[in-house]
């Protein structure tokens, strides 16, 4: 499918994220001016605060995206997950920029002209408004045209805590190996970037202080020139807001018949997220997606009421949520994992739905074929000479790779890659590395001629699906209850399979596939 | 001013000033009037405290010790803000505002102090005609499109706006070539007599002082020397006054020796 085709294709969606993204960039940037503006004024009276607050702001852009949003995610009021945290990231990204060059910019007057303005008889506020500002005004506007890029770009990151944006189509992108998905969202990003720079360029012109020898025209054409950039911008918040209202944000979840699903950011969850969503409005119950959450975001947004009910694995529950040391038994792990989340969570699990999405440890099928591999143990002998890719999850947690190499007595030639999980697959495929830990009901096994090891010392626990539901939220929604039990052992391994390489082999949409499947099931 | 020619306009009472860091004073035991009419000007080399003495008398600094009175009060008594709007201010290259058109520059005292706008605008129209710049063709100019000498003719005429008792200025002619300040000097003299204005007025040129002073302070390492009329100053037997009187004499020989060299 070319570019344009994609576009065609998904121009409302596109443009749903780009409005997003707007509205975000617009958001943080006003209150970053808000606060930034402020900020930097008071630092060019108080000398001693200068050193210090420029320390922190400085230190708040060097703190990467990522972690940020996560730090934030677990405080109240400014945290959670959706746009609120992200424009509170937004802002501290910003800040720095904005207060920089306000300070520069005052300092930077001529002192002769303050102290003319002063012997005048002016009043300090008066310094400030009618002599400072204005003159320092080119220059905060750079420090405003830098804060606005840095937010356009970061803005992207958003979609990692369910703030949407075009962060969206990239994240996406990268898991799908989908260009045109990565395309989508990145080059619009880029646009904007450019065009945003390109505009505050002209303002900065506009408030520079030398002025060329044709007065009339100059002041005629800033006049021209800031009245045709406001009518654009209010015309895009127009835009945004109106478009924010008739997508009609459906009012709060305290409601009744308004279920919030959640999921974890890849493919599989995503689609079950959808399987469940689809079920519900088909019981005409108000849905609202917040799919596509980084780490252990949807465990917080479950417990913080944000959302009602995502899709989740037995075993990651069990180890990583609740921390016990791994066991391979799926009953003992399901049953634990039951009762403790009801006792410490308020939060019910679901029956099983009947397929285990384990770790699979994969090696290229010519591979296995020519050196005749079955299970881990077969490939002993060869680790020496091999490299190994895991994604940062399987590196670090209790049932990955320290356990793992223990086990098998695994000796890798160097110290295991760590990569984002969805490349490994690639980077296997195209022999950058000869083996990888990824997931057993990876719909692109298959299509890219991998092959998956038996676990044959029994190491890996059961890692099957369910969902977590608040409790509060059965109780509240009886139509969730029907529809977990519909679901419950309806989804064997090679149907997930199956589902996931629907979307990300044929690169198709997951709500197409989850309705196609609903039907196919019956349901 | 009741009795304007009587009580000194300004009057230095012992004063002395020095920086909060620095131990050294910047002007130690000054003690001077000025009188309504009168055109004092302060001489001396770069660092000899003559500036520091004009920031004093519209408190952009406060005396150390001792007491500034202008109009009969002292100037820490003043309301900041009342006493510069009353204190017209010239320095080095005008000081303007080059964000504002010549307009607004000299406009600005009076529109601070509340001026509606016609009486505003019909103000700037005379100033900018006494200063010899024809407002239709220089009002809506910004300073970055005049000479060295037209921002300082902007520049008297911001300082003479709201009517000022005084006028206090910072070696304003100092950058000015030789012709456009010879001109700029007759004129401010000129002006000066027919609006009856009193006038503190720093330099470090002798020839400047005597043209314009109606009183010369000679100044030194934050004393003053000696303050006489020009005539007398010209008398005087003081060892830095005639080092200055000196360089009236030389100064000519020295060039023409110069260009005789060559």
């Amino acid at each position: 499918m070319s570019f344009w085709h994609f576009l065609q294709q998904n121009g409302t969606e596109l443009w749903e994220h780009l409005r997003e993204h707007l509205w975000l960039v617009f958001i943080s940037t006003l209150v970053a001016l808000a606060i930034g503006i402020p900020t930097g004024i008071l630092l060019t009276r108080k000398k001693s605060l200068r050193g210090p607050v420029l320390g922190i702001a400085n230190v708040m852009q060097t703190i990467p995206s990522l972690a940020l949003f996560g730090f934030l995610i677990p405080l109240p009021f400014i945290g959670g997950i959706g746009a609120r945290t992200a424009i509170v990231a937004l802002v501290l990204y910003s800040l720095l920029p904005i207060i920089r060059n306000t300070v520069t910019g005052i300092l930077g007057v001529d002192p002769n002209v303050r102290e003319a303005a002063v012997a005048m008889g002016m009043t300090g506020s008066q310094v400030l408004w009618k002599v400072e500002l204005p003159l320092a005004m080119s220059v905060i506007i750079t420090g405003v045209r830098v804060a606005l890029v840095i937010a356009i770009g970061v803005a992207t990151i958003a979609a990692a805590v369910g703030a949407g944006g075009l962060g969206v189509f990239i994240f996406r992108g990268i898991r799908q190996f989908d260009n045109n998905l990565l395309l989508a969202g990145a080059v619009p990003a880029a646009l904007l970037a450019l065009t945003a720079d390109f505009g505050l360029g002209l303002v900065e012109k506009l408030f520079s202080v030398n002025r060329s020898r044709k007065v009339s025209k100059t002041s005629a054409r800033k006049k021209l020139t800031l009245g045709a950039l406001t009518a654009i911008i209010i015309a895009i918040i127009a835009a945004v807001y109106v478009g924010s209202r008739e997508s009609g944000l459906p009012a709060s979840p305290a409601q009744n018949a308004h279920v919030v699903v959640g999921s974890k950011d890849f493919t599989e969850s995503a689609l079950l997220g959808e399987i469940v969503a689809q079920l519900l409005e088909a019981r005409g119950i108000s849905v609202e997606r917040k799919f596509e959450l980084g780490g252990n975001l949807p465990h917080d947004a479950l417990l913080a009421s944000k959302i009602d009910i995502y899709p989740e694995y037995t075993g990651t529950a069990y180890t990583a949520i609740l921390k016990h040391a791994p066991i391979t038994d799926p009953r003992a792990v399901y049953e634990q994992v039951k009762q403790e989340y009801a006792e410490k969570f308020k939060v019910a699990v679901s029956e099983p739905l009947g397929f285990d999405n384990t770790f699979a440890i994969l090696v290229r099928g010519a591979e296995a074929r020519r050196l005749k591999l079955k299970t881990i143990s077969d490939v002993i002998p060869y680790a020496r000479n091999w490299r190994a890719g895991f994604g940062q999850d399987f590196m670090s947690r209790a049932d990955g790779y320290p356990g793992f190499a223990k086990t098998y007595e695994l000796k890798f030639k160097d110290q295991p890659r760590e990569m984002d999980l969805s490349l490994t697959y690639i980077a296997l495929a195209s022999g950058k590395v000869d083996l990888i830990a990824g997931n057993s009901t990876e719909g692109r096994v298959a299509a890219l001629d991998l092959f998956q090891l038996e676990d044959d010392r029994h190491y890996f626990p059961p890692y099957e699906g369910v969902y977590l539901v608040r409790q509060d939220s059965l109780t509240r929604v009886a139509a969730l209850n029907e529809v977990l039990s519909k679901l419950a052992h309806a989804i064997s391994t090679d149907e997930m399979r199956q589902l996931n390489y629907e979307v990300d082999g044929n690169k198709r949409g997951q709500a197409e596939v989850v309705r196609e499947w609903i039907k196919k099931k019956g349901f | 001013m009741s009795e304007p020619t009587n009580n000194p306009l300004v009057e230095f009472r012992d004063v002395s000033f020095s920086h909060a860091t620095a131990s050294a004073p910047v002007i130690s035991h000054l003690n001077f009037s000025v009188h309504q009419g009168e055109t004092l000007v302060l001489l001396g080399e770069s660092g000899c405290g003559k500036t520091t003495t004009l920031k004093l008398i519209n408190r952009l600094l406060s005396p150390s010790s001792g007491e500034v009175m202008v109009e009969g009060k002292s100037t820490t008594a003043w309301d900041p803000i009342r006493l510069r709007r009353r204190t017209g201010y010239v320095i080095q290259e005008g000081g303007l505002f080059p964000h504002f058109s010549v307009r607004r520059n000299v406009g600005l005292v009076p529109s601070l102090e509340g001026w509606d706008e016609a009486r505003t605008r019909n103000r700037v129209d005379e100033l900018l005609r006494i200063v010899g710049l024809e407002p239709a063709e220089f009002a809506q100019r910004y300073p970055g499109e005049l000479s060295g000498g037209q921002r300082q003719r902007v520049g008297v005429a911001r300082a003479l706006a709201a009517e000022p008792p005084l006028l206090l200025l910072d070696e304003p002619f100092g950058a000015l070539d030789p012709l456009t300040r010879a001109s700029l000097q007759r004129q401010f003299v000129d002006l000066t007599r027919r609006l009856k204005k009193t006038a503190v007025f720093v330099t470090h040129d002798v020839r400047e002082a005597l043209l314009i002073g109606s009183h010369i302070g000679l100044m030194h390492q934050g004393k003053l020397l000696l303050l006489e009329t020009p005539e007398n100053f010209l008398k005087s037997k003081n060892e830095q006054a005639l080092a200055y009187i000196e360089t009236l004499d030389l100064a000519p020989v020295d060039s023409q020796a110069a260009e005789e060299g060559k």
